[in-house]
């Protein structure tokens, strides 16, 4: 029997634009590998411009660590290397016209844990890998304490993995055995009757409850949290499946259904895509509209991206928002103000029942200010067993100690960000975990 | 924005003042730069027009009751209308000068670090008139608030840094600086000029008559009601907003039903005072009942607006009960303890927020200690 967890606390957020079930064509398949996706990962260029590569080709390598490799999601030739301030390497573009690398197949429950290593390494998917504490890509040289997998994701119009993933269930079933010889995997789920609560090779937990009840984090500190010394590693599901089928087929296939959606999406959908799709691809989506934000992930953690920008290497969902610079007459006076959305009861948004949905855009809807509510105003959007104004003030003060004690071993930025979302002061709480996180890894390692 | 106040433009020095009216009008146009790219409707605007909503009741109740005693101390006969307009009167210049004082310092703060101006003050200024009597001298509360801005808010850092709560550090400073406006008899109910109390009238609290219990009480001969009711509809003299019950626990309602102050730190002030109170009459300490304490003075207020301020309350839930307990505890103890003066629900809260930081720091080690245990248990 699985362990049954019930969330009480969280938020999900009313947001309107949430993706059809169905999957829109859409043009143009080129990608890139962007670094960026990737904590921890210093860059090191292994092609120029012009070179010819194939699918599952190395592009980019680790500086600390040459074995772990970034290869290109797609086979033809680079087009371009795109940097940044400081020659910083911000993408390499891929123009598609080529073939795959033949990888070898193989029977998953017949490989030993290197061989999963190596197959993972030399593959370029080793990357899917992200190591906690801190959020980095997985260090090859060390062997967690357990693989996390959440199957769903409660994010705000987050991608239906039932629903993407539907077809990818053996591979999904390959790649849970293989870590398992790493590993052993915890596998969540947000009901029993999930497709992928028939996986084998997995201990299967059962999450039920609001935003972020699907986080990985949020699963972790209730199955077993991390204390100091501790470390796991995580994976989406997507990851999943293309380790399974570079397993069982031999080939390097990151390709994804991605939920296109959001308030300003033109008939939001699912599109397949590859990780880099540049998001020009989904200008059909943007209609005519202008100022529009065009987000790598979901609204409340997802990146911005921009119309140049490109699908991030873990991401299933594009969000487009409508940017919120107009000003609101008399906003925070009006007693209803019953077209904006607000989780906290001094409005009247959760007397208009369940159903209601929101257009909402990215208006910072006022001034930020110092902390003034208290840490269990915010406690009730984070179900884990810490304090999370506490952990945001050790991070801001460069507390190493008390960030320790806090629990920042045991979050991601993410976890906080429903915190973020309803906090009246209006403090960039995520930054403030994410700069104590970099701190962290300045200092601890 | 006209362009003289924007960088580079002559007004510019003016800015933080032309942001805060302009943001007091319109939510501004900012998008969000990091992280959520979307946010919550709520800010602390809200947030504090709420709160400050929730003491209207209180206000207005004092307002008409400053006529009420004024009528009844002088013998005329009470008139709903001309008691109000009266206390009006003398309760609006308390506002206008907490206002003014305060908006000053806080504009000119704000002006001077370049930042924008906070609205904790807008709360804070409905408090202070709230918690004087009724005839402390203008000039006075203006030291009061300047002292109180300054000194305990903003070199703390402005809203949300503060240790003690700011409408209480000025009402302490009223009461140390000048005792002889804030307590005796003859603070407490407005006259006009040249008037004066009816022989058999005098100006003096429940508060401070009921030394000896109950009985001193009825015994004392007031021209208004002693009776428990009486106290708990609020027909007493008192401070400006602290005296009638009824009106601050429909604060109260609000307060919790909102969610802006927390039900643990008020449950737990009034089992407090209800468990010394106890203890007090039952030894013969005291021949008040228990109950009593909570109807009397500035408990209530302290409680339901004070004591759950959640910048200098207590953040974690556990330090709630305990945070409002000890202040319950402590205000009935000073009460009866006290020779110089009857109240003592300032100085409890005064002290629960000092102890506040210490109160979360022990709750939050013996949490973790409990978490490391249970997860190397496992």
């Amino acid at each position: 029997m699985p362990d049954i967890y019930k969330i009480k606390r969280g938020l999900d957020i009313p947001i309107s634009g949430m993706a059809a079930s169905s999957v829109r064509k859409v043009s143009g398949v080129a990608a890139a590998v962007c670094p960026e996706n990737f904590k921890g990962l210093t860059p090191r260029l292994l092609v120029q411009e012009g070179d010819r590569v194939l699918a599952g080709s190395p592009v980019i390598s680790d500086k600390n660590h040459p074995e772990i490799l970034l290869t290109s999601p797609v086979g033809g030739t680079v087009k371009s290397i795109v940097r940044g301030d400081k020659r910083k390497l911000l993408a390499v573009l891929i123009e598609p016209g080529g073939g795959d690398t033949v990888f070898p197949k193989r029977d998953p429950s017949a490989m030993d844990g290197a061989q999963v290593r190596e197959a993972l390494l030399e593959s370029g998917l080793w990357p899917f890998l992200v190591q906690r504490p801190y959020g980095v890509i997985a260090d090859p040289s060390l062997t967690p304490k357990a693989i996390f997998i959440s199957a769903f994701s409660t994010a705000p119009l987050a991608a239906d993995t039932e629903f993407t993933l539907s077809d990818d269930i053996k591979y999904i079933q390959a790649a849970v055995t293989a870590l398992g010889k790493i590993a052993p995997v915890h596998l969540s789920v947000k009901g029993a009757d999930s497709v992928f609560a028939s996986l084998d090779g997995a201990r299967i937990h059962i999450f039920e409850g609001r935003h972020p009840a699907g986080n990985v984090g949020v699963q972790i500190s209730h199955i077993c949290p991390i204390l100091k010394g501790d470390t796991v590693w995580t994976i989406c599901p997507d990851g999943l499946a293309a380790i399974g089928r570079l397993l069982l087929e031999g080939r390097y296939d990151v390709r994804r259904k991605v939920a296109v959606c959001g308030p300003a999406a033109v008939d939001p959908a699912y599109i397949e895509a590859l990780p880099g799709m540049p998001m020009a691809g989904i200008a059909p989506f943007c209609g005519a509209a202008d100022g529009l934000r065009i987000i790598s992930g979901d609204i409340l953690s997802g990146t911005c991206a921009g119309a140049d920008g490109f699908l991030g290497f873990f991401d299933n969902q594009i969000t487009i928002l409508k940017e919120g610079t107009e000003k609101e007459l008399l906003g925070w006076m009006r007693p209803l103000r019953l077209k904006q959305f607000s989780a906290d009861r001094t409005y009247f948004s959760w007397l208009l029942g369940k159903g209601r949905r929101y257009d909402m855009d990215t208006n910072l809807h006022g001034g930020p200010r110092a902390f003034v509510m208290s840490d269990s105003y915010y406690a009730k959007v984070l179900p884990m067993d810490l304090y999370p104004v506490f952990l945001a003030k050790a991070c801001l003060a460069g507390d190493i100690d008390k960030m320790e004690k806090y629990g920042i071993y045991e979050v991601l930025p993410e976890d906080l960000a429903l915190c973020e979302f309803i906090d009246p002061s209006k403090n960039s709480i995520q930054d403030m975990i994410a700069k104590g996180i970099d701190l962290m890894l300045r200092e601890m390692t | 924005m006209n362009p003289i106040f924007e960088k580079g433009g002559k007004l510019y020095w003016l800015h933080s003042t032309i942001d805060a009216f302009e943001s007091f009008l319109h939510v501004p146009g900012t998008v969000t730069r990091k992280g959520s790219h979307v946010r919550d409707a709520v800010d602390l605007k809200r947030v504090m027009i709420v709160a400050l909503l929730a003491a209207v009741p209180a206000a207005l109740f004092g307002i008409w009751n400053v006529g009420y005693q004024h009528s009844l101390a002088t013998g005329a006969s009470p008139a709903f209308w001309a008691d109000f307009v009266f206390g009006l009167g003398k309760v609006l210049p308390l506002f206008v000068v907490s206002y003014a004082v305060g908006l000053f310092i806080e504009f000119s703060w704000a002006q001077f670090r370049g930042e924008e101006v906070n609205e904790g003050y807008l709360v804070t200024g409905f408090f202070i008139p709230l918690i004087v009597p009724v005839d402390v001298p203008l000039w006075m509360l203006a030291v009061a608030v300047a002292f109180s801005v300054i000194f305990a808010k903003e070199v703390f850092g402005g809203t949300g840094m503060n240790i003690w709560n700011p409408a209480l550090v000025a009402r302490a400073f009223l009461f140390f600086s000048y005792p002889a406006s804030m307590t005796g008899h003859d603070t407490w109910i407005a006259l006009h000029k040249g008037e004066a109390l009816i022989d058999a009238a005098t100006g003096a609290t429940p508060l401070s008559l009921a030394g000896d219990g109950v009985s001193a009480l009825e015994s004392a001969g007031a021209q208004y009601g002693t009776g428990f009711w009486d106290l708990f509809m609020g027909t007493v003299p008192g401070s400006v907003g602290e005296t009638s019950v009824i009106a601050i626990l429909l604060g109260a309602f609000i307060l919790i039903w909102t969610g802006i102050a927390s039900w643990k730190i008020m449950a737990s002030s009034v089992a407090g005072a209800l468990f010394i109170g106890f203890i007090a009459n039952a030894t013969g300490v005291s021949g008040l009942p228990a109950w009593w304490h909570l109807v009397m003075g500035g408990f209530a207020f302290g409680t339901v607006f004070m004591a759950t301020d959640p910048v200098t309350s207590a953040q974690t839930e556990t330090g709630k009960w305990i945070y409002g307990f000890l202040i319950g505890v402590l205000c009935v103890t000073i009460r009866l303890f006290n020779p110089g003066y009857p109240e003592g629900m300032m100085l409890a809260i005064l002290l629960g927020n000092t102890f506040a930081p210490l109160i979360d720091h022990v709750v939050t080690e013996r949490h973790i200690n409990r978490k490391l245990r249970k997860a190397r248990g496992r």
